[in-house]
Protein backbone atom coordinates (compact mmCIF):
# COMPACT_ATOMS: atom_id res chain seq x y z
CA UNK A 1 0.00 0.00 0.00
CA UNK A 2 1.17 3.51 -0.60
CA UNK A 3 2.32 5.04 2.63
CA UNK A 4 0.47 8.33 2.84
CA UNK A 5 0.93 8.57 6.62
CA UNK A 6 4.21 10.33 6.05
CA UNK A 7 2.21 13.26 4.66
CA UNK A 8 1.47 13.89 8.35
CA UNK A 9 5.14 13.96 9.43
CA UNK A 10 5.45 16.65 12.13
CA UNK A 11 9.16 17.30 11.42
CA UNK A 12 8.47 18.16 7.78
CA UNK A 13 5.37 20.12 8.82
CA UNK A 14 7.52 22.25 11.14
CA UNK A 15 9.89 23.01 8.23
CA UNK A 16 7.00 24.01 5.99
CA UNK A 17 5.59 26.26 8.73
CA UNK A 18 8.99 27.97 9.04
CA UNK A 19 9.03 28.48 5.30
CA UNK A 20 5.52 29.94 5.38
CA UNK A 21 6.62 32.33 8.14
CA UNK A 22 9.60 33.41 6.04
CA UNK A 23 7.59 33.88 2.85
CA UNK A 24 4.56 35.64 4.28
CA UNK A 25 4.95 39.33 3.56
CA UNK A 26 1.51 40.69 4.08
CA UNK A 27 -1.98 40.02 5.14
CA UNK A 28 -3.34 37.43 2.70
CA UNK A 29 -6.68 35.69 2.36
CA UNK A 30 -6.68 32.25 0.76
CA UNK A 31 -9.94 30.51 -0.03
CA UNK A 32 -10.39 26.74 -0.06
CA UNK A 33 -13.28 25.41 -2.07
CA UNK A 34 -13.70 21.89 -0.80
CA UNK A 35 -15.47 20.61 2.29
CA UNK A 36 -12.75 18.01 2.79
CA UNK A 37 -10.16 20.82 2.86
CA UNK A 38 -12.32 22.72 5.33
CA UNK A 39 -12.35 19.66 7.58
CA UNK A 40 -8.63 18.92 7.15
CA UNK A 41 -7.63 22.53 7.92
CA UNK A 42 -9.64 22.46 11.15
CA UNK A 43 -8.79 18.88 12.10
CA UNK A 44 -5.03 19.35 11.76
CA UNK A 45 -5.10 22.82 13.33
CA UNK A 46 -3.53 24.50 10.28
CA UNK A 47 -4.87 27.96 11.21
CA UNK A 48 -3.09 27.75 14.54
CA UNK A 49 0.21 26.77 12.87
CA UNK A 50 0.51 29.53 10.28
CA UNK A 51 0.96 33.28 10.83
CA UNK A 52 -2.19 35.15 11.80
CA UNK A 53 -1.69 37.41 8.78
CA UNK A 54 -2.83 34.51 6.57
CA UNK A 55 -6.57 34.13 6.70
CA UNK A 56 -8.01 30.83 5.45
CA UNK A 57 -11.54 31.29 4.15
CA UNK A 58 -13.99 28.49 3.42
CA UNK A 59 -15.63 28.96 0.06
CA UNK A 60 -18.71 27.21 -1.31
CA UNK A 61 -17.03 23.79 -1.16
CA UNK A 62 -19.65 21.79 0.64
CA UNK A 63 -22.19 20.42 -1.86
CA UNK A 64 -24.85 19.89 0.78
CA UNK A 65 -24.46 23.49 2.00
CA UNK A 66 -24.89 24.99 -1.47
CA UNK A 67 -27.95 22.90 -2.36
CA UNK A 68 -30.83 25.35 -2.61
CA UNK A 69 -33.68 25.14 -0.17
CA UNK A 70 -35.97 24.89 -3.21
CA UNK A 71 -34.25 21.63 -4.20
CA UNK A 72 -34.17 20.32 -0.61
CA UNK A 73 -37.90 20.98 -0.19
CA UNK A 74 -38.63 19.20 -3.47
CA UNK A 75 -36.51 16.19 -2.55
CA UNK A 76 -38.33 15.90 0.79
CA UNK A 77 -41.66 16.12 -1.04
CA UNK A 78 -40.53 13.44 -3.51
CA UNK A 79 -39.48 11.18 -0.65
CA UNK A 80 -43.02 11.44 0.74
CA UNK A 81 -44.70 10.26 -2.46
CA UNK A 82 -46.43 6.91 -2.39
CA UNK A 83 -44.38 4.09 -3.93
CA UNK A 84 -41.15 6.13 -3.95
CA UNK A 85 -37.96 4.83 -2.36
CA UNK A 86 -35.78 7.89 -1.89
CA UNK A 87 -32.05 7.13 -1.81
CA UNK A 88 -29.30 9.53 -0.84
CA UNK A 89 -25.77 9.94 0.49
CA UNK A 90 -25.81 10.31 4.26
CA UNK A 91 -24.91 14.01 4.34
CA UNK A 92 -28.30 15.10 3.00
CA UNK A 93 -30.51 13.33 5.49
CA UNK A 94 -30.36 15.86 8.34
CA UNK A 95 -30.45 19.05 6.28
CA UNK A 96 -33.54 20.97 7.33
CA UNK A 97 -35.85 22.07 4.55
CA UNK A 98 -38.35 24.86 5.05
CA UNK A 99 -40.67 22.62 7.05
CA UNK A 100 -39.10 19.18 7.38
CA UNK A 101 -36.03 17.11 6.56
CA UNK A 102 -35.45 13.75 4.90
CA UNK A 103 -34.90 12.30 8.36
CA UNK A 104 -38.22 13.68 9.57
CA UNK A 105 -39.94 12.40 6.44
CA UNK A 106 -38.44 8.97 7.16
CA UNK A 107 -39.68 9.04 10.74
CA UNK A 108 -43.14 9.80 9.39
CA UNK A 109 -43.09 6.74 7.19
CA UNK A 110 -41.32 7.77 3.99
CA UNK A 111 -38.96 5.13 2.60
CA UNK A 112 -35.64 7.04 2.74
CA UNK A 113 -32.43 5.01 2.48
CA UNK A 114 -28.84 6.11 2.92
CA UNK A 115 -26.44 4.61 0.40
CA UNK A 116 -22.67 4.52 0.18
CA UNK A 117 -22.72 4.27 -3.59
CA UNK A 118 -25.41 5.28 -6.11
CA UNK A 119 -24.88 1.85 -7.72
CA UNK A 120 -26.62 0.35 -4.68
CA UNK A 121 -29.80 2.16 -5.79
CA UNK A 122 -29.90 -0.05 -8.89
CA UNK A 123 -30.00 -3.16 -6.75
CA UNK A 124 -32.93 -1.66 -4.83
CA UNK A 125 -34.66 -0.75 -8.11
CA UNK A 126 -34.22 -4.30 -9.43
CA UNK A 127 -35.61 -5.79 -6.22
CA UNK A 128 -38.59 -3.42 -6.11
CA UNK A 129 -40.06 -3.35 -9.61
CA UNK A 130 -43.35 -1.92 -8.32
CA UNK A 131 -41.61 1.10 -6.74
CA UNK A 132 -39.84 4.15 -8.08
CA UNK A 133 -36.27 4.57 -6.82
CA UNK A 134 -35.03 8.16 -6.79
CA UNK A 135 -31.44 9.16 -6.00
CA UNK A 136 -30.55 12.62 -4.65
CA UNK A 137 -28.19 14.00 -7.30
CA UNK A 138 -26.15 16.23 -5.03
CA UNK A 139 -22.44 16.77 -5.53
CA UNK A 140 -19.61 18.43 -7.39
CA UNK A 141 -17.59 17.01 -10.28
CA UNK A 142 -16.06 14.35 -8.00
CA UNK A 143 -19.46 12.85 -7.30
CA UNK A 144 -21.60 13.62 -10.37
CA UNK A 145 -19.76 11.09 -12.60
CA UNK A 146 -20.52 8.31 -10.11
CA UNK A 147 -24.23 9.13 -10.33
CA UNK A 148 -24.15 9.55 -14.10
CA UNK A 149 -22.30 6.21 -14.48
CA UNK A 150 -25.18 4.73 -12.48
CA UNK A 151 -27.71 6.32 -14.85
CA UNK A 152 -25.87 4.78 -17.81
CA UNK A 153 -25.88 1.39 -16.14
CA UNK A 154 -29.62 1.71 -15.40
CA UNK A 155 -30.21 2.48 -19.07
CA UNK A 156 -28.13 -0.50 -20.12
CA UNK A 157 -30.01 -2.79 -17.74
CA UNK A 158 -33.37 -1.34 -18.79
CA UNK A 159 -34.21 -0.31 -15.22
CA UNK A 160 -37.02 2.14 -15.83
CA UNK A 161 -37.94 2.65 -12.18
CA UNK A 162 -34.72 4.54 -11.39
CA UNK A 163 -34.26 8.30 -11.66
CA UNK A 164 -32.12 11.09 -10.23
CA UNK A 165 -33.14 14.45 -8.81
CA UNK A 166 -30.48 16.63 -10.47
CA UNK A 167 -29.01 19.21 -8.09
CA UNK A 168 -25.42 18.86 -9.34
CA UNK A 169 -23.02 21.79 -9.14
CA UNK A 170 -19.75 22.52 -10.88
CA UNK A 171 -16.93 24.47 -9.26
CA UNK A 172 -15.00 26.73 -11.69
CA UNK A 173 -17.84 29.09 -12.67
CA UNK A 174 -18.84 29.39 -9.02
CA UNK A 175 -15.36 30.77 -8.30
CA UNK A 176 -15.90 33.20 -11.14
CA UNK A 177 -19.19 34.31 -9.56
CA UNK A 178 -17.45 34.95 -6.24
CA UNK A 179 -14.72 36.96 -7.97
CA UNK A 180 -17.27 38.86 -10.07
CA UNK A 181 -19.24 39.81 -6.96
CA UNK A 182 -16.18 41.82 -5.93
CA UNK A 183 -17.18 41.44 -2.30
CA UNK A 184 -14.46 39.12 -1.10
CA UNK A 185 -10.73 39.89 -1.08
CA UNK A 186 -9.03 36.70 -2.24
CA UNK A 187 -5.26 36.49 -2.77
CA UNK A 188 -5.15 32.82 -3.71
CA UNK A 189 -7.28 29.72 -4.18
CA UNK A 190 -6.63 26.27 -2.76
CA UNK A 191 -8.43 24.35 -5.50
CA UNK A 192 -10.27 21.11 -4.66
CA UNK A 193 -8.09 18.01 -5.13
CA UNK A 194 -10.71 15.44 -5.96
CA UNK A 195 -12.87 17.69 -8.13
CA UNK A 196 -9.63 18.35 -10.02
CA UNK A 197 -8.92 14.61 -10.25
CA UNK A 198 -11.91 14.65 -12.62
CA UNK A 199 -11.71 18.07 -14.33
CA UNK A 200 -7.92 18.55 -14.36
CA UNK A 201 -6.21 21.91 -14.07
CA UNK A 202 -7.32 23.70 -17.26
CA UNK A 203 -10.78 24.87 -16.05
CA UNK A 204 -9.12 27.14 -13.44
CA UNK A 205 -6.79 28.89 -15.91
CA UNK A 206 -9.09 31.90 -16.21
CA UNK A 207 -8.46 32.76 -12.55
CA UNK A 208 -4.77 33.71 -12.90
CA UNK A 209 -5.28 34.91 -16.50
CA UNK A 210 -8.29 37.18 -15.99
CA UNK A 211 -8.25 37.95 -12.28
CA UNK A 212 -4.50 37.77 -11.49
CA UNK A 213 -4.98 35.37 -8.61
CA UNK A 214 -2.74 32.31 -8.04
CA UNK A 215 -4.26 28.83 -7.74
CA UNK A 216 -2.85 25.64 -6.25
CA UNK A 217 -4.67 22.30 -6.54
CA UNK A 218 -4.17 20.85 -3.07
CA UNK A 219 -4.20 17.41 -1.49
CA UNK A 220 -5.82 16.63 1.85
CA UNK A 221 -3.05 15.68 4.24
CA UNK A 222 -1.56 18.36 6.51
CA UNK A 223 1.70 18.49 4.55
CA UNK A 224 -0.28 18.87 1.30
CA UNK A 225 -2.13 21.87 2.69
CA UNK A 226 0.97 23.49 4.17
CA UNK A 227 2.92 22.97 0.93
CA UNK A 228 0.03 24.44 -1.08
CA UNK A 229 0.15 27.55 1.11
CA UNK A 230 3.92 27.71 0.48
CA UNK A 231 3.27 27.50 -3.27
CA UNK A 232 0.68 30.31 -3.17
CA UNK A 233 3.08 32.50 -1.17
CA UNK A 234 5.92 31.73 -3.59
CA UNK A 235 3.76 32.77 -6.52
CA UNK A 236 2.78 35.99 -4.74
CA UNK A 237 6.41 36.68 -3.91
CA UNK A 238 7.80 36.11 -7.40
CA UNK A 239 4.96 38.17 -8.84
CA UNK A 240 5.84 41.04 -6.52
CA UNK A 241 9.62 40.77 -6.91
CA UNK A 242 10.06 39.73 -10.51
CA UNK A 243 6.69 40.47 -12.06
CA UNK A 244 6.11 36.77 -12.86
CA UNK A 245 2.58 35.90 -14.02
CA UNK A 246 0.33 33.88 -11.74
CA UNK A 247 -0.57 30.31 -12.68
CA UNK A 248 -2.47 27.18 -11.71
CA UNK A 249 -0.08 24.77 -10.00
CA UNK A 250 -0.79 21.27 -8.75
CA UNK A 251 0.55 20.25 -5.39
CA UNK A 252 -1.61 17.06 -5.36
CA UNK A 253 0.25 15.55 -8.30
CA UNK A 254 -0.18 11.97 -7.10
CA UNK A 255 -3.94 12.18 -7.76
CA UNK A 256 -4.40 14.93 -10.34
CA UNK A 257 -3.10 14.56 -13.88
CA UNK A 258 -3.38 17.82 -15.86
CA UNK A 259 -6.12 16.35 -18.06
CA UNK A 260 -8.18 15.04 -15.13
CA UNK A 261 -10.20 11.93 -15.96
CA UNK A 262 -11.28 12.15 -19.63
CA UNK A 263 -13.53 9.06 -19.32
CA UNK A 264 -15.50 10.65 -16.50
CA UNK A 265 -15.75 13.95 -18.37
CA UNK A 266 -16.96 12.18 -21.54
CA UNK A 267 -19.62 10.38 -19.49
CA UNK A 268 -20.84 13.65 -17.97
CA UNK A 269 -20.94 15.26 -21.41
CA UNK A 270 -22.84 12.33 -22.90
CA UNK A 271 -25.66 12.48 -20.37
CA UNK A 272 -25.75 16.08 -19.12
CA UNK A 273 -25.19 19.63 -20.30
CA UNK A 274 -24.24 22.75 -18.35
CA UNK A 275 -27.17 24.82 -17.14
CA UNK A 276 -27.83 27.59 -14.67
CA UNK A 277 -27.93 26.41 -11.06
CA UNK A 278 -29.32 27.95 -7.91
CA UNK A 279 -26.68 28.06 -5.13
CA UNK A 280 -28.05 28.37 -1.65
CA UNK A 281 -27.59 31.86 -0.23
CA UNK A 282 -25.41 32.81 -3.19
CA UNK A 283 -27.99 32.84 -5.93
CA UNK A 284 -28.28 31.71 -9.48
CA UNK A 285 -24.99 31.12 -11.35
CA UNK A 286 -24.89 30.34 -15.09
CA UNK A 287 -23.05 27.20 -16.27
CA UNK A 288 -22.72 25.70 -12.77
CA UNK A 289 -25.42 23.07 -12.96
CA UNK A 290 -25.68 19.84 -14.91
CA UNK A 291 -29.05 19.11 -16.51
CA UNK A 292 -30.02 15.93 -18.30
CA UNK A 293 -29.72 16.01 -22.07
CA UNK A 294 -32.93 15.36 -24.01
CA UNK A 295 -31.96 11.74 -24.68
CA UNK A 296 -31.70 11.02 -20.94
CA UNK A 297 -34.51 13.22 -19.70
CA UNK A 298 -36.53 10.16 -18.63
CA UNK A 299 -34.02 9.78 -15.77
CA UNK A 300 -34.81 13.28 -14.48
CA UNK A 301 -36.84 12.82 -11.30
CA UNK A 302 -37.67 16.53 -11.23
CA UNK A 303 -39.53 16.03 -14.53
CA UNK A 304 -40.84 12.53 -13.85
CA UNK A 305 -42.72 13.44 -10.67
CA UNK A 306 -45.04 16.33 -10.01
CA UNK A 307 -44.67 17.75 -6.52
CA UNK A 308 -46.40 20.80 -5.19
CA UNK A 309 -44.03 22.67 -2.91
CA UNK A 310 -44.71 26.01 -1.22
CA UNK A 311 -42.07 28.77 -1.54
CA UNK A 312 -38.91 28.08 0.48
CA UNK A 313 -38.41 29.79 3.85
CA UNK A 314 -34.75 30.42 4.73
CA UNK A 315 -33.81 30.16 8.43
CA UNK A 316 -33.78 33.58 10.07
CA UNK A 317 -30.43 35.04 11.02
CA UNK A 318 -28.24 32.31 9.45
CA UNK A 319 -25.11 33.73 7.76
CA UNK A 320 -24.05 30.46 6.08
CA UNK A 321 -24.20 32.14 2.66
CA UNK A 322 -21.85 34.90 3.76
CA UNK A 323 -19.52 32.33 5.30
CA UNK A 324 -19.41 30.46 1.98
CA UNK A 325 -18.63 33.70 0.16
CA UNK A 326 -15.68 34.24 2.51
CA UNK A 327 -17.28 37.39 3.95
CA UNK A 328 -17.52 36.08 7.51
CA UNK A 329 -15.86 33.38 9.58
CA UNK A 330 -18.25 30.98 11.37
CA UNK A 331 -17.59 32.35 14.88
CA UNK A 332 -18.71 35.80 13.75
CA UNK A 333 -22.29 34.53 13.63
CA UNK A 334 -24.17 35.42 16.85
CA UNK A 335 -25.89 32.02 16.78
CA UNK A 336 -22.64 30.01 16.40
CA UNK A 337 -22.31 27.44 19.19
CA UNK A 338 -25.31 28.92 21.00
CA UNK A 339 -28.57 28.64 19.15
CA UNK A 340 -26.84 26.78 16.30
CA UNK A 341 -24.93 23.58 17.08
CA UNK A 342 -24.45 20.27 15.22
CA UNK A 343 -27.11 18.72 17.49
CA UNK A 344 -29.57 21.49 16.71
CA UNK A 345 -28.37 23.16 13.50
CA UNK A 346 -30.03 26.28 12.12
CA UNK A 347 -28.33 26.39 8.73
CA UNK A 348 -26.60 24.02 6.32
CA UNK A 349 -23.01 25.05 7.22
CA UNK A 350 -23.61 23.52 10.67
CA UNK A 351 -25.58 20.49 9.46
CA UNK A 352 -23.17 19.01 6.98
CA UNK A 353 -20.24 17.24 8.62
CA UNK A 354 -17.95 19.19 6.33
CA UNK A 355 -19.64 22.56 6.55
CA UNK A 356 -17.40 25.40 7.75
CA UNK A 357 -19.47 26.00 10.90
CA UNK A 358 -19.49 22.28 11.80
CA UNK A 359 -15.70 22.13 11.31
CA UNK A 360 -15.12 25.17 13.53
CA UNK A 361 -17.51 23.83 16.16
CA UNK A 362 -15.93 20.38 16.22
CA UNK A 363 -12.28 21.39 16.25
CA UNK A 364 -12.39 24.80 17.96
CA UNK A 365 -12.29 28.32 16.59
CA UNK A 366 -8.54 28.69 17.04
CA UNK A 367 -7.81 25.96 14.52
CA UNK B 1 -18.50 14.88 0.40
CA UNK B 2 -15.59 14.79 -2.04
CA UNK B 3 -13.62 12.45 0.17
CA UNK B 4 -11.77 9.80 -1.82
CA UNK B 5 -9.61 7.07 -0.36
CA UNK B 6 -6.71 5.15 -1.87
CA UNK B 7 -7.14 1.46 -2.62
CA UNK B 8 -5.29 -1.27 -4.49
CA UNK B 9 -7.00 -3.17 -7.29
CA UNK B 10 -6.86 -6.91 -6.63
CA UNK B 11 -9.12 -8.44 -9.29
CA UNK B 12 -11.11 -7.10 -12.22
CA UNK B 13 -14.24 -8.52 -13.79
CA UNK B 14 -15.97 -6.45 -16.46
CA UNK B 15 -16.48 -2.96 -15.08
CA UNK B 16 -16.20 -4.09 -11.47
CA UNK B 17 -13.10 -4.59 -9.37
CA UNK B 18 -12.29 -5.98 -5.96
CA UNK B 19 -10.10 -3.54 -4.10
CA UNK B 20 -8.14 -3.55 -0.88
CA UNK B 21 -8.64 -0.46 1.27
CA UNK B 22 -6.12 -0.89 4.09
CA UNK B 23 -7.20 -4.48 4.58
CA UNK B 24 -10.89 -3.91 3.88
CA UNK B 25 -12.12 -5.62 0.69
CA UNK B 26 -14.78 -3.97 -1.40
CA UNK B 27 -16.29 -4.19 -4.83
CA UNK B 28 -16.13 -0.93 -6.79
CA UNK B 29 -17.08 0.32 -10.26
CA UNK B 30 -14.43 0.86 -12.92
CA UNK B 31 -16.84 2.71 -15.23
CA UNK B 32 -14.63 5.80 -15.22
CA UNK B 33 -11.37 3.88 -15.46
CA UNK B 34 -11.89 1.15 -18.04
CA UNK B 35 -8.14 0.76 -18.56
CA UNK B 36 -7.27 0.23 -14.87
CA UNK B 37 -5.10 -2.79 -14.14
CA UNK B 38 -4.68 -5.23 -11.27
CA UNK B 39 -2.05 -3.96 -8.84
CA UNK B 40 -2.70 -0.28 -9.56
CA UNK B 41 -3.64 2.19 -6.85
CA UNK B 42 -6.82 4.17 -7.35
CA UNK B 43 -8.85 6.78 -5.51
CA UNK B 44 -12.26 5.45 -4.47
CA UNK B 45 -15.25 7.76 -4.16
CA UNK B 46 -18.87 6.67 -3.69
CA UNK B 47 -18.10 3.12 -4.79
CA UNK B 48 -16.18 4.03 -7.95
CA UNK B 49 -12.54 4.36 -8.89
CA UNK B 50 -12.25 7.99 -10.00
CA UNK B 51 -8.52 8.35 -10.64
CA UNK B 52 -5.17 6.58 -10.43
CA UNK B 53 -2.83 7.39 -7.60
CA UNK B 54 0.70 7.52 -8.78
CA UNK B 55 2.99 6.06 -6.07
CA UNK B 56 6.04 7.59 -7.83
CA UNK B 57 4.48 11.06 -7.67
CA UNK B 58 3.63 10.47 -4.00
CA UNK B 59 7.28 9.57 -3.29
CA UNK B 60 8.57 12.50 -5.31
CA UNK B 61 6.23 15.00 -3.60
CA UNK B 62 7.26 13.73 -0.19
CA UNK B 63 10.97 13.83 -1.07
CA UNK B 64 10.63 17.46 -2.17
CA UNK B 65 8.75 18.34 1.01
CA UNK B 66 11.41 16.66 3.12
CA UNK B 67 14.05 18.75 1.39
CA UNK B 68 12.16 22.00 1.96
CA UNK B 69 14.59 24.79 2.60
CA UNK B 70 13.71 27.25 5.29
CA UNK B 71 15.86 30.06 3.98
CA UNK B 72 13.99 32.45 1.72
CA UNK B 73 15.99 33.81 -1.16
Amino acid sequence: MINLDKFRDPVVAAKLVKRIEGLCDGPYSFMEVCGSHTMAISQFGIRGLIPRSIKLLSGPGCPVCVTSLYDIDRMIALAGLKDVIFTTFGDMIRVPGSHSSLREAKSQGADVRILYSPLDALQIAAENPGKQVVFAGVGFETTSPTIIATVLEAKEKGLENFSVYPAFKTVPHALKAILESGRTKIDGFLCPGHVSAIIGSAPYQFIPAEYQIPCVIAGFEPLDILESIVMLLEQLRSHKKEGLAFSVQTEYRRGVPDAGNPNALAMLDKVTEPCTAEWRAIGSIPETGLCFREKYVSFDAAKRFEVDVPPAIEPQGCICGQVMMGLHQPDECPMFGKKCTPESPVGPCMVSSEGACAAWYKYGTEN
Amino acid sequence: MCLAIPAKIETIEGNKAEVDIRGLKRSIGLHMMPDAKVGEFVLIHAGFAIQRIDPKEAEETYRLLEETGITIT
